[in-house]
């Protein structure tokens, strides 16, 4: 275990010790004694820079050897970035809840448990070799996710949104096990980099493309991509620290790894390509146009997000194509990778601060609401000043960081128009104008965001609170990332060397080695990028002018299929229903239905096996010879049998259930059994005395005697259960395969056991073990009908006095 | 109403006892012709059975003053024990012992540990029926 492990689960101890530091210190914001741990991890993971520019750093523990399982962590460039996000963000948003949950009136113990737990698992996620232990802190992340959403759990709509993300992340975690295991049986390795090793042999599987699809699910609703999207909106009851920090920043992220993870392994097929391409596409155009009709600033932000990570998803997708090119540096399309990477990093950025700039104004506002918010900008200005550098780098203007990255992003996908791969150059030419609407509605939305909430008229009768600038320990953390906006914007190659081209060289592997290096120019000249970007700002504008006049059309006429949020609801309810009704209408709590399933299922299983084996065959000549003393036998028997089914009175029908007692009794002597007559003779009085008794003792008004029906579903399955019995009985007549054992019996009951009746030396000597527990059977049902009669807790009284 | 049943308790008496000495003949033959400790246990709960009916529940009770749930368990005891016999010689469980034996007044005997086995199940036979016939007679 080296300092790495520990690394990751720092966090994890921390969460464990909050409640005694909770309990003890209650002076102090329990935040304040949690904030060194990520601040010291977020130093610690600084020191790998110079190591992860020129390679991957190792270490491994051993976890369960014998199934290829041990906790090996990696550092390579993306696994780093994303560290760096988690416990950079991390100790931000750790320092801004400080001051935005209050000391007092949460319960700052749990909040901060979740919230270590989850850094925990994020770091594990990234850093993770092994498959296994990577999805243990995948699911990890969903349940700490859950947790956290559901923090203020009196409320209903928390309780909504944290199912729901439970739902469906974890449906997606557990398809993912199913692609990790499909790699495994590929592969039989567990280990990320193994298998990227012998991707040759996976990409000649046939479980190639059940194993891609599989983790694709896995990542598309982690990342929240369309159609998996619809828990991010409804996560958004969480604290806004939460909202920014998992649902903007990192969590949702996690599927973004996955992919960049995998692509290596899956890139060389079109149906990734593709995929990837078109789900990330049609979240950033969808995510994008819905965010536009929101009213509420976190459900903007939510939309945003989906956008954008189906921005990032798109760029991944296009990227796969340079695996397809020899020569990396004229590669346009590692460009793409190039782009996602960025972006990632500054959607991070720039959607941390927006969050923590949104929970500034409900903290100081009192509402959310854009309807009731406006001429915020005099009022606070520091926090306009954030919002304004963070809604303009989304909306991809420059100076920002987000102009750079969107700039390459609408490079890569005029670039992809000339692939000639995968059918690209037929289909490839949508990609890049449904981009370009999507950035439109972008630009929109985030003018929205900044606009109605800063600009405009200054409502003050509409908010809850009279609104004041936030003090500076709400402002520190949003105002350091809308710094990191500004710095990588105007110098983007300062992360460019020692942040992005590690992760583009551990999502391309075979870049190592190359002379490969990234060079980010803020000005490139006049491109198609260039022109894409005036027309987002110039459309962008003129809608968000008459945004009054085309809103109706997509907040009322979205035809009820997109209407995504409703059909998790609707599918939700039938599958209750339905199961509740199958349940009803299976169990209908009548011991005769469980019957007739059993008996179907008896009939159809047995008939079923002797059909299909082609087991029926009997041959009458091995026969004995049937006597006059059998045919009158059988005859009483029918003759009974027919007369305790139809007999109109039960005591009838007991009656002849004794004769046909008698009449067995009087088979066994005929087959010479004399003890087993005996027996039989006494069991049998005794049985039918037991009947008379208990047909006696019944109820008056159960006593009406009833003929049963002739053509019912008993009938038909009661001569099946008969016929199948009689098939089977015939065909197994027939198939002695080995001498009996009877001869040894016959020929040692006097020498070795000293009796002549074979059939009580079996009982008592040879095989007197079953005959010891038979009596223990006897015994226990005797002391059950002692303890049903005597035993009563109901008082007599009050059962009988009627 | 009570009724004078003279006849079946007069007929009673004589009959018990040769139902009981049926039922001994069919234990001690066991081994050698058909019965058992099972018909032989059943056809003595038998007896006591008709003198359930001919008297009543107390009377049989003064009679016989056995708790027929021990004498359930006496038996299941009976016959586990019979398995231990063989355990102790260095046997498996219910291996039996059987031969001449000198006994003191009898002389020379034939003895078979199976017997004892099939006493215990005789009692728990007898234990069990009367048991279940005694409750649900009692019950009301």
């Amino acid at each position: 275990m080296s300092f790495l492990h520990l690394a990751i689960f720092l966090p994890f101890l921390m969460a464990m010790l909050i409640p005694i530091f909770y309990r003890w210190t209650k002076q102090l914001h329990t935040g304040w004694i949690v904030l060194p741990i990520p601040v010291i991890l977020f130093i610690y993971f600084l020191t790998f820079i110079p190591q992860t520019m020129d390679g991957v750093v190792t270490q491994t523990m051993p976890w369960i050897p014998s199934l290829g399982i041990n906790f090996t962590v990696v550092v390579d460039g993306l696994s780093l970035l994303f560290a760096l996000l988690i416990t950079g963000i991390g100790s931000l948003v750790t320092f801004y809840s400080i001051f935005y949950l209050g000391k007092k009136k949460e319960r700052l113990n749990n909040f901060y448990a979740f919230l270590f737990i989850f850094m925990t698992a994020m770091l594990g996620v990234v850093l993770s070799d092994n498959l296994v232990v990577l999805y243990l802190f995948w699911e990890m992340t969903s349940i700490s996710s859950f947790l956290l959403i559901g923090y203020w759990y009196h409320r209903e709509r928390s309780r909504y949104g944290a199912r729901k993300s439970l739902l469906i992340t974890v449906f997606g975690g557990l398809m993912l096990l199913g692609g990790i295991l499909l790699l495994h049986v590929i592969t039989g390795s567990f280990s990320l980099r193994e298998i990227i090793s012998e991707a040759t042999i996976v990409q000649s599987s046939s479980l190639f493309i059940p194993a891609m699809i599989f983790i694709l699910l896995g990542a598309f609703t982690k990342s929240a991509q369309v159609p998996f999207h619809i828990w991010l909106p409804d996560a958004m009851e969480a604290p806004t620290p939460v909202s920014a920090y998992l649902h903007s920043a990192t969590m949702v992220k996690a599927g973004i790894y996955l992919v960049a993870r995998f692509t290596p392994l899956f890139a060389v097929s079109g149906a990734w390509f593709w995929t990837i391409t078109l789900v990330g596409i049609v979240t950033l155009f969808w995510g994008s146009i819905t965010a536009t009709k929101k009213t509420d600033l976190k459900a903007i932000l939510a939309y945003s997000t989906i956008s954008q990570l189906g921005l990032i998803m798109t760029l991944l997708g296009v990227g796969a194509a340079a695996l397809h090119f020899d020569s990396w540096n004229d590669n346009i399309y590692i460009g793409a990778i190039v782009a996602a990477v960025f972006h990632l990093f500054n959607h991070a950025t720039f959607k941390g601060s927006l969050f923590m700039m949104v929970g500034i104004v409900d903290h100081e506002t009192g509402t959310r609401d854009i309807r009731r918010l406006g001429g915020l900008m005099q009022i606070m200005p520091i926090t306009a000043t954030i919002a304004f550098i963070g809604t303009f780098a989304m909306a991809g203007l420059p100076p920002f960081n987000g102009f750079l990255s969107k700039e390459m992003f609408f490079q890569s996908m005029v670039d992809v128009t000339s692939l000639n791969l995968f059918h690209a150059e037929t289909w490839g030419v949508i990609l890049p104008v449904i981009a370009w609407i999507g950035s439109i509605f972008t630009f929109v939305y985030s003018m929205i965001i900044f606009f109605k909430t800063f600009g405009g008229k200054f409502k003050p009768h509409l908010l809850p609170k009279k609104p004041h600038e936030a003090p500076i320990g709400l402002l520190l953390p949003p105002m350091i990332l809308a710094a990191l906006v500004v710095i990588t914007g105007f110098f983007p190659n300062l992360i460019a060397k020692p942040l992005l081209e590690p992760a583009v060289k551990s999502i391309m592997p075979s870049l190592y080695g190359t002379d490969y290096s990234i060079h980010i120019s803020f000005w490139h000249g006049f491109t198609m990028a260039l022109a894409m970007t005036a027309g987002v700002i110039i459309l962008g504008i003129l809608l968000y002018k008459t945004a009054n006049r085309w809103k109706p059309f997509i907040t009322e006429k979205v035809p009820a299929f997109f209407r995504w949020g409703k059909a998790y609801d609707n599918s939700l309810y039938y599958m209750e229903q339905g199961s509740y009704r199958f349940t009803l209408w299976v169990m209908t709590g009548w011991l005769r239905t469980y019957l007739n399933y059993m008996l179907t299922a008896f009939i159809i299983l047995m008939l079923g096996t002797i059909f299909a084996t082609d087991a029926l065959n009997f041959d009458i000549s091995t026969i004995s010879r049937v006597t006059m003393m059998d045919y009158v036998l059988v005859l009483v028997v029918i003759v009974t049998l027919i007369g305790i089914v139809f007999s109109k009175s039960r005591i009838t029908s007991i009656i002849l259930l004794g004769a046909m007692g008698y009449t067995i009794s009087i088979f066994f002597i005929v087959a010479r059994a004399p003890d087993l007559a005996l027996t039989q003779l006494v069991i049998e009085t005794i049985s039918v005395v037991l009947y008379l008794l208990v047909f006696y003792h019944l109820p008056q008004f159960s006593n009406i005697e009833e003929k049963p029906r002739w053509l019912s579903a008993k009938t038909f399955i009661s001569i099946g259960v008969g016929l199948t019995v009689f098939l089977i009985s015939l065909s197994a007549y027939d198939t002695t395969f080995f001498p009996s054992i009877s001869q040894y019996y016959i020929d040692n009951t006097y020498t070795k056991a000293a009796g002549k009746n074979i059939v009580n030396v079996i009982l008592v000597d040879f095989r007197g073990f079953d005959t010891l527990f038979e009596t223990a059977v006897l015994a226990i049902a005797s002391i059950g009908i002692f303890g049903m009669i005597k035993l009563r807790l109901t008082r007599r009284g009050k059962n009988e006095n009627k | 109403m009570k009724t004078n049943d003279v006849l079946l308790r007069n007929v009673t008496k004589v009959v018990v006892f040769i139902i009981l000495l049926f039922a001994l003949h069919l234990f001690m033959g066991g081994h050698y012709n058909p019965g058992g400790g099972f018909v032989a246990g059943l056809i003595s709960a038998g007896a006591i059975t008709l003198t359930l009916i001919a008297y009543d529940t107390q009377t049989v009770k003064s009679m016989l003053n056995i708790n027929t749930i021990m004498m359930t368990g006496v038996g299941l005891l009976f016959a586990v024990g019979t398995g231990m016999i063989g355990i102790i010689m260095g046997d498996p469980f219910l291996t039996h012992k059987f031969g001449h034996v000198d006994l003191p007044i009898l002389g020379d005997t034939s003895l078979h540990t199976a017997t004892i086995f099939d006493l215990g199940v005789y009692l728990v036979v007898v234990g069990v029926t009367l048991t279940i016939i005694q409750t649900i007679g009692e019950s009301d």
